[in-house]
């Protein structure tokens, strides 16, 4: 019998606490009201026979088989579609319901496969099982009968198969890509007896607009849509519940485990951020997990032009403690740093830290949210008290308006995606603010009310030309505003938002947006009961990033929408634990928990737990550590799990200094580019080899749990402690759970959080704590957590970065939903089916003027530096912008990035660059080079014996 | 002096040649110097006489019945347009016996105007009902249409005060009035003839349903075989728009209605009112289970009234005449009028507006004269595919929903349809469940398998394989399509089914005719 199965109630809960008595055979029982039957008698223990019916869709009613009696009523009604009334008498067992059932049965059965011995589902087949429940024991119909068991198998997608020879028609794939995915990929042609499913008109799922969520997958009670993976090992034994470690909505999964080999993994359905939902990586593109690149002992080098020698863990470490000791010797103290990884553990993050912190004696520790979030974290500190946005994920159930600004979730944060694009199906009002019109702009059933299709680096004007309608026409709530806010701050802000140079008429003049659509989407907004801001990286990698998150905290309180269910700040997060990373204390200037480091008393704590003495002065921002490195003043890095030279702008600046370095020690899965300039590199683990948890967007603190060992023969927390001790500094846990113990020890937010508890009660949203004890769903519910909420002024500065006749495009950037970031895991996958190269957006215009054909190469140049790629010719991008993803290396997007930066916080300005792009017939010079320095690099490899 | 011609423009009649018997007459006048006015009217339902030319002398109308345009030059050779003698004169429309022993309180406009011409329908009554409901408020009209026993004509029979009272007390202020003119039984016709004779009859209806129920649009579902009726329809429906009988405000009564007008793609199952909504929102037409009822959760998921065109076509005179005179017609609890729709091998098919009670042998052989053929009559399929075939034994059964039921059968939208003893029923059972596996929609295992599986066991009886045990199965199946099909579709094609197993298994080893 199947062992990864998850339980299945039949129609999903109603969501109601008012009850109904009813009898189900004879048998009283006290059961939610207007819930189905089925779903009634399941919970009371009673499996009424289905195969349509599954709890994570809407009723169908197709299969007939949870036919039952009623009494009182005419007929066998559908236990699956009737709902249940105060004293219905039901029965699920007669005579007359076995044998219709069996008829039922019969006839699936003579349009069946019988080679359910060598099916690829044998032992996790509903209509199997149905078979079983229902006894049936002849198809007295023969199967000489019309049929479709000579129906092609569509192997097209990497991951699953569809067999449509073993389909029972029950539309569930159907079901689950409209309701739960929000895709209306497929669909069922034909009618009657031809009926079947179709990915498209006659196209392959991999040509249809399929976006692999494996939905259907999930769904499908028969073999008909199959893991390839399951069809290639078999069914599974056991199970371990884990979560995703790709986006920031950190879903959980079910790792489907046969010995130390994963078989499959499946979106748990008691995921509170994914409920059993998942996307095309998080579901199928796991397999770089043991991709043949994956380095499995540590390696050292003296110069980086030497070929890479495998050694042992002992040397490693020793090699680079020693290493470590002679820099800190001659360069002093504060010449080496740590960079912690939003892709790891909080666990192991926090070592890290605490390693450069207790370890190397200076604060020279950042983190890769540098790049992404930083801004967040500064602007939602001012204006609310909280370096986090302030909702679950559930919340965007009682939005009435949305405003999505600078962010594609249906690209970045697709599960999420989906949940939006289900509330917006039900009636909530969209607002989409981007240079491009992504997918939520319009898809099926879904469509912005108005999108700002504002310039790159506008974000500031539009956000105070909506503010200023909103609050020059009276929609302001000033009775929110009174009792929450701070009024010197609101009546200065006031003052600011209402000068002329902020009305929507100025803005039009700057953000390339009508003065009428910016007017008619402040209105939305101000008059929404629940308005909600949903954001994205395209808000905070600009200069003024920080004023961009500010301006829309200021927004939010001035229409009142923070504290309840249905509204709120929130950053879509882009890594699985950047949360968790900044939390931990990953920045240079603040301890775990946001505790800047000057402080005495937070200091004193760390340094009494720790035996150390920290150093109260802020550490060395990364672009800090680019300059002093190229200025000879830093000359070593620990480097976890981040690719400085591919993911930091200013790719030249980022080689140099990293060139002018001594050690550079790489943890990582890959050798990646930035292990091309190390001279250490110690094998990191995959999330399925972790043992600890990652926090995502909405605070919420997930287990991540090891499903095999770890493969190259150490945790990562343990590579860090043996770090530390070999330079000098006694760490000594015993397992990660420790650390989350010391964790929540020195951090008030998360006092009551440990292993035990997470795996008691699933997950909790930090704060956590005496005051919190299950944690906080929806932050700042009846004042803001800095006591009053804080209006911050948002003038308008201009980037310094300006188009000229020289470069008078703008290069904003983005991500697309198959591949991830760097693409180090991604384009270990086959998910490079999908996206196998970046590809630059041009407007036709702006094509045709330069004589530019689709998908022709083209250069793009920037102040910094140039790179060619193909072109694709789209009115997505407005004319005068291009855009393009930055997955693969070897395009190398942040050689023509600049290091323009936020004012704040360092982020950089990813999404503002002035180009030029024209057509081209070679790959730039830095393409070049990186292809010599790729071949050499890989020589290198191959002669350190791999 | 100009003389008045009426040629029907309806699609039997322009079947069998009324639009080139139409043009000849007007050639013919023209030749002859004779001023005449061509009125292109309705079917009167007498479709054995078509094409039925009518001319008007001295304001009676003298019709000529089954003209062909090579007879047209020999009708003004004998005087026509005066009435003169000719071997297809019938005498006055009037005393056609065909016609005058009906109760036409339905059709009563059917052929008597042109049914494109406003002022011809107001001064045939036309909107009086509408502005009688203006004046009293819809609570009469709600109160009359329940009072008047109406009862659904698509074939469900289900109580229309009720559905009314249902939707006007739902919650919600949009409501919808969703008007089912996907007429795809066999062997009917009714909403067709209505259609093309008397289309704002059917407008007025819709509003007025609208009005009762506090619905502010409504929305027709034509089947797309009906390109003539699809014309007329939308022409109408322009020209009330246009004079302010729909759209805002109509005729300044403050009500607000509008009709969209939504041809079908050749789904039978789209007459399925669940399936029609899902059409009409623009979906695969795939049933929806019930409840929740149209009446709370229709189209668009808003409270719907879902009524057949001649269900709609009868409240104006229920409205204009009062209820308890439409109530004194008909038997039990069948009420009022029906269109009875003769088809099949039958000698003078058409149109037959009578109230319930009637029997089927006084429809097929006072009003049908027996089977065309002339030989005995075998079976009648009454209510389209899905009825019952009855036997000759059955045909003193009053036209009556429960007596009906009572054996087995259903009246449906009133289709009757003729076989003569030449006929294989066993063939006739295996077309009910091949046109059930043709046009199920697919979405309950009953219908979708069963049906096909039906064919072949059929099939296999009719090959005499294992007779008696595909026998059984066979029942079996019925039984299973019949208690476990989600909608009637799959759970009336065991009727015609069951009818021959019962009444004509001798068909199945002896197809020339074993029962006769």
């Amino acid at each position: 019998m199947n062992k990864t199965r998850q339980a299945d109630l039949g129609t999903p809960g109603v969501g109601t606490a008012a009850t109904v008595v009813v009898e189900i055979d004879g048998r009283k029982a006290e059961v939610t009201k207007g819930t189905s039957i089925l779903r009634a008698a399941r919970e009371t223990g009673v499996d009424v026979p289905k195969l349509c019916a599954t709890d994570s869709l809407k009723p169908f009613g197709s299969c007939r088989l949870c036919l039952v009696e009623i009494e009182g009523r005419k007929g066998y009604p559908a236990s699956c579609t009737t709902p249940v009334e105060d004293g219905m008498k039901i029965r699920t067992q007669t005579d007359a319901l076995a044998r219709l059932r069996r008829n039922v049965m019969e006839l699936y059965i003579s349009d069946h496969p019988l080679d359910c011995l060598t099916c690829s589902a044998n032992g996790d087949c509903e209509l199997q099982d149905m078979a079983g429940a229902v006894g049936l024991r002849e198809v007295r119909y023969g199967f000489d009968g019309a049929n479709h068991l000579d129906a092609e198998v569509d192997t097209s997608n990497p991951y699953f198969q569809f067999d449509a020879s073993k389909c029972i028609v029950c539309s569930r794939c159907v079901r689950a890509c409209d309701e739960v995915q929000g895709t209306f990929a497929l669909t069922i042609e034909g009618r009657g007896f031809e009926s079947k499913v179709s990915a498209g008109i006659g196209e392959s799922f991999l040509d249809s607009e399929c976006v692999s969520c494996g939905a259907c997958v999930q769904a499908c009670p028969t073999a008909t849509l199959m893991e390839k993976s399951i069809v290639e090992n078999g069914m599974p034994d056991r199970k371990v519940v884990t979560t995703c470690a790709y986006c920031g909505v950190g879903c959980s999964f079910q790792a489907e485990m046969k010995g130390d080999q994963v078989v499959r993994m499946t979106p748990y359905k008691d995921g509170q951020a994914n409920h059993g939902h998942s996307c095309v990586k998080g579901r199928f593109a796991w397999g770089y997990a043991s991709h043949r690149d994956r380095v499995m002992a540590p390696m050292i080098r003296e110069k980086t032009s030497d070929p890479w020698r495998e050694v042992s863990w002992e040397e490693a470490i020793a090699h680079t403690a020693k290493r470590f000791k002679a820099i800190q010797e001659k360069y002093g103290r504060k010449s080496i740093g740590g960079i912690t990884s939003s892709r790891c553990t909080n666990e192991e993050v926090y070592v890290v830290q605490k390693l450069v912190r207790a370890g190397f004696g200076n604060n020279n520790v950042d983190t890769c949210a540098r790049v992404c979030h930083s801004p967040t974290g500064y602007g939602l500190k001012t204006t609310l008290g909280t370096s986090a946005g302030t909702q679950p994920f559930d919340s965007v159930m009682d939005a009435d308006v949305i405003m999505v600004i600078g962010a594609n979730p249906t690209e970045g944060h697709p599960v999420f995606a989906s949940q939006m694009k289900r509330r917006l199906r039900q009636g909530a009002k969209l607002i989409v603010v981007d240079p491009r019109e992504i997918g939520l702009v319009r898809s099926p059933h879904v469509e912005a009310s108005y999108h700002l299709d504002l310039l790159p680096g506008t974000n500031v004007p539009i956000i105070n030309a909506l503010a200023h309608v909103i609050v020059s026409e009276g929609l302001a709530d000033e009775d929110y505003v009174r009792e929450r806010c701070d009024l010197d701050s609101w009546e200065s802000w006031k003052a600011m938002i209402l000068k002329p140079e902020n009305s929507p008429e100025a803005v039009a003049k700057v953000s390339g947006v009508d003065a009428d659509r910016i007017r008619a989407a402040a209105r939305l907004f101000g008059n929404a009961p629940n308005g909600a801001i949903y954001y994205g990286l395209g808000v905070t990698e600009h200069s003024q990033g920080s004023t961009m998150v500010m301006g829309m905290a200021n927004l939010a309180m001035a229409t009142g929408n923070l504290g309840r269910s249905g509204v709120g700040v929130n950053p879509l997060r882009g890594q699985n634990n950047v949360q968790g990373s900044c939390d931990m204390g990953s920045f240079p200037h603040e301890l775990p928990g946001y505790r800047h480091i000057s402080g005495d008393d937070v200091r004193s704590q760390f340094e009494k737990h720790w035996g150390v003495t920290i150093d109260p002065e802020p550490g060395f921002r990364i672009p800090n550590m680019f300059d002093a490195a190229c200025a000879g003043e830093f000359k070593g890095m620990y480097i976890q799990g981040e690719d400085l030279a591919q993911s930091d702008p200013n790719t030249h600046h980022v080689e140099a200094a990293l060139s002018s370095m001594e050690c550079i020690v790489v943890q990582d899965l890959f050798l990646n580019e930035t292990a091309k300039f190390a001279h250490v590199f110690l094998p990191g683990t995959s999330f399925l080899e972790k043992d600890g948890t990652f926090i995502n967007a909405e605070r919420r603190i997930n287990r991540v749990r090891p499903v095999m060992p770890a493969q190259q023969g150490k945790q990562e927390w343990q590579i860090t402690q043996e770090l530390a001790q070999a330079m000098g500094y006694p760490m000594n846990y015993a397992s990660s759970a420790e650390i989350m113990d010391e964790i929540a020890e020195l951090t008030p937010t998360f006092n009551n959080v440990s292993f035990a508890f997470l795996d008691e009660v699933g997950s909790v949203q930090w704060p956590c704590n005496e005051a919190a004890p299950m944690g906080t769903p929806i932050m700042h519910i009846d004042h803001f957590v800095r006591g009053k909420g804080l209006f911050v002024e948002t003038d308008y500065v201009p980037t310094d970065e300006r188009t000229n006749r020289k470069f008078p495009l703008l290069l904003t950037t983005g991500r697309i939903l198959s591949q991830y970031n760097v693409g180090a895991q991604t384009r270990r996958t086959a998910n490079t089916v999908w996206h196998d190269e970046d590809l630059l957006e041009v407007h036709p215009s702006d094509a045709e003027v330069r004589g530019i054909k689709d998908g022709q190469l083209v250069s793009l140049a920037s102040r910094k530096g140039d790179i060619t790629l193909r072109a694709k010719i789209t009115t997505r991008v407005k004319p005068g912008v291009v855009y393009t993803t930055f997955h693969n290396p070897e395009t190398g997007a942040n050689v023509v990035t600049t290091e323009y930066s936020d004012w704040a916080t360092n982020c950089p300005e990813y999404k503002v660059t002035a180009v030029q792009v024209a057509p081209a017939s070679r790959r730039s010079n830095w393409q070049e080079e990186f292809a010599a320095r790729a071949k050499e690099q890989g020589k290198i490899a191959i002669d350190a014996g791999r | 002096m100009t003389t008045l011609v009426y040629v029907p423009r309806e699609t039997s009649a322009v079947s069998v040649g009324a639009d080139e018997v139409a043009v000849a007459i007007a050639r013919h006048a023209k030749e002859a110097g004779e001023s005449i006015e061509l009125v292109r009217n309705g079917s009167w339902g007498a479709s054995w006489l078509e094409p039925l030319v009518e001319v008007v002398v001295d304001d009676q109308r003298i019709a000529y019945g089954n003209i062909a345009p090579e007879d047209v030059g020999s009708l003004f050779a004998a005087g026509f347009l005066s009435g003169g003698k000719h071997a297809r004169r019938l005498g006055p429309i009037d005393e056609i016996p065909y016609l005058i022993g009906q109760d036409r309180w339905t059709f009563w406009r059917c052929g008597l105007i042109d049914p494109l011409s406003l002022d011809d329908f107001r001064t045939h009554k036309g909107f009086a009902a509408l502005e009688k409901a203006f004046a009293d408020g819809h609570e009469a009209v709600l109160e009359a249409v329940a009072a008047s026993g109406l009862r659904g004509r698509g074939g469900a029979g289900f109580p229309t005060g009720i559905k009314w009272r249902t939707v006007a007390d739902a919650r919600g202020t949009q409501k919808y009035i969703a008007c089912n003119a996907d007429e795809g039984d066999s062997g009917t016709f009714s909403d067709r003839m209505l259609i093309e004779g008397d289309p704002f009859g059917l407008i007025e209806s819709m509003a007025l349903a609208g009005f009762a129920v506090g619905a502010n649009k409504g929305y027709i579902y034509l089947r797309s075989e009906y390109p003539l009726a699809h014309a007329i329809l939308s022409r109408a429906l322009e020209t009330a728009r246009h004079n302010g009988w729909l759209g805002e405000d109509i005729q300044g009564s403050g009500f607000n209605f509008d009709i969209d007008l939504h041809l079908g793609a050749g789904s039978y199952v789209c007459g399925e009112e669940t399936a029609m909504l899902e059409s009409l929102e623009g979906k695969k037409g795939i049933v929806r289970y019930k409840p929740p009822l149209p009446a709370f959760e229709g189209l668009f998921g808003k409270p719907t009234v879902v009524n057949n065109v001649v269900t709609l076509a009868s409240v104006p005179n229920i409205v204009r005449l009062g209820a308890e005179r439409y109530a004194a017609l008909g038997v039990g609890r069948s009420k009022g009028t029906l269109a009875f729709q003769l088809a099949g091998n039958i000698k003078r098919g058409g149109l037959v507006e009578k109230p319930f009670g009637i029997t089927l042998r006084e429809l097929i052989e006072d009003w049908g004269g027996g089977t065309a053929s002339g030989r005995p009559v075998k079976a009648v399929q009454v209510g389209g595919p899905l009825g019952a075939y009855l036997p000759a034994s059955q045909l003193d059964t009053p036209m009556d929903y429960e007596a009906f039921i009572e054996i087995g059968a259903m009246i449906g939208h009133g289709g009757i349809v003729v076989f003569d003893d030449t006929a294989d029923m066993a063939q006739q059972a295996r077309f009910a469940m091949e046109f059930c596996a043709l046009e199920s929609c697919g979405k309950c295992t009953p219908c979708r398998i069963g049906s096909t599986r039906g064919v072949e066991v059929i099939d296999k009886m009719i090959a005499n394989e294992d007779r008696e045990a595909n026998y059984d199965l066979l029942i079996e199946l019925c039984d299973t399509m019949e208690d476990a099909s989600l909608c009637a579709m799959g759970g009336m094609t065991p009727y015609p089914v069951r009818s021959v197993l019962k009444h004509f298994a001798g068909d199945f080893r002896d197809p020339a005719g074993g029962s006769k």
